[in-house]
């Protein structure tokens, strides 16, 4: 398809959204990045059930999180699509992107040399807007 | 188990305000199976206080440790090596816990980041609810084995009172009344005579009423 969306989503992977814990979700707000999307598979259609039903409500528990810290829960977002819908990620990640250029930086940001507890803080971990 | 909430970390950031080094302590027994302070509630609270301090330009160095519990002096003593290091401890225990931390350590200042709730059980996945108030004389054998103290308002011990209504307390229309329970469990029994007999009135000596309970064996001591 040689669809493009910007090249400041890093996408991480795993298995199903069910695997993502708060604690993946505060480390990545930790070591920097200005916000977090989820894309799981379409509601009713997880291979695993309830994986991204869980996820769903991690998603929600994040964000009153994320607003009770002050990085605002408006950072993180689930979104649903089909691997078969290319386009509808392409979109999604524009659609986010701009979402988190409106917000702007994280706050957190600006003590981000301070070593905070995460592990290998790379470069890539550092600078771009990140994805799940 | 003992069910535990944790407190917001707006009052968890008041409590750790003048504090930059601070030691999390989580507890792997009642507070960890309710979900309120064990290892991993310990890794979000921490990446939470890190993040709120970040938020506002300051650094906040936390060290998480989750001790097996913290109501045996055996376990929190475990923290003794590097407990020096930290300004103050933010227990994520039950109030015992939190109490005998601050006890084995009385010159750091401990500070409670659970609000201690109840005796209960686990009703499903995430449902936590009341069964026992350790009012120290258990009267299950003559109720069918669900606690008027716990289960109704006014703690009954012939009940219900006149504001049971269609099984339901008049405190909160969601809670059960406790003696319908006990009624509605008699009857499943064939043991209805029993609601027959007076409950008569309660020693509550050993209760909370007789200040604080201690328990002895001496055949265990050391």
């Amino acid at each position: 398809m040689r669809l493009s969306y910007p090249a400041n989503v890093k996408i991480v992977k795993v298995p199903c959204t069910g695997r993502v814990d708060l604690l993946l979700v505060l480390k990545a707000f930790e070591a920097g990045v200005d916000g977090v999307y989820l894309a799981g598979c379409l509601e009713g259609e997880c291979h695993f059930l309830k994986g991204n039903l869980r996820a769903k409500k991690r998603v929600q528990y994040l964000k009153t999180l994320l607003d009770e810290v002050g990085i605002g829960g408006g950072r993180l977002e689930m979104y649903n699509m089909s691997s078969a819908q290319g386009l509808r990620f392409a979109e999604i990640a524009r659609e986010m992107t701009e979402k988190v250029k409106g917000l702007g930086p994280s706050p957190v940001k600006r003590i981000r040399n301070v070593e905070c507890g995460v592990r290998n803080r790379n470069s890539e971990i550092r600078n771009p807007k990140s994805a799940l | 188990m003992i069910v535990g909430n944790r407190k917001s970390l707006e009052e968890i950031l008041r409590m750790v305000r003048s504090y930059r080094k601070i030691l999390l302590l989580g507890c792997n027994e009642c507070v960890t199976v309710c979900a309120a302070g064990g290892e991993r509630e310990v890794g979000v609270l921490a990446s939470e206080l890190r993040l709120a301090r970040m938020k506002d330009g300051q650094e906040m160095e936390v060290r998480e440790h989750t001790l097996e519990r913290q109501c045996d002096h055996e376990y929190v003593d475990q923290v003794k090596p590097f407990v020096e290091d930290y300004e103050a401890i933010l227990s994520m225990a039950c109030g015992a816990g939190v109490q005998y931390v601050a006890e084995r350590y009385r010159a750091k200042p401990v500070l409670p980041a659970i609000d201690t709730s109840f005796l209960g059980v686990t009703l499903e996945q995430g449902v936590w609810s009341e069964r026992c108030q350790g009012c120290g004389t258990c009267v299950l054998d003559q109720t069918g084995g669900i606690c008027p103290i716990a289960r109704c308002a006014k703690s009954l011990l012939n009940g219900p009172c006149g504001g049971s209504s269609n099984g339901k307390c008049e405190v909160d229309k969601e809670t059960d009344c406790g003696w319908q329970l006990i009624i509605d469990r008699l009857k499943e029994l064939g043991q209805l005579d029993r609601y027959e007999e007076i409950i008569p009135i309660k020693d509550w000596n050993t209760s909370r009423d007789g200040g604080p309970r201690k328990r002895i064996r001496e055949d265990l001591k050391l």
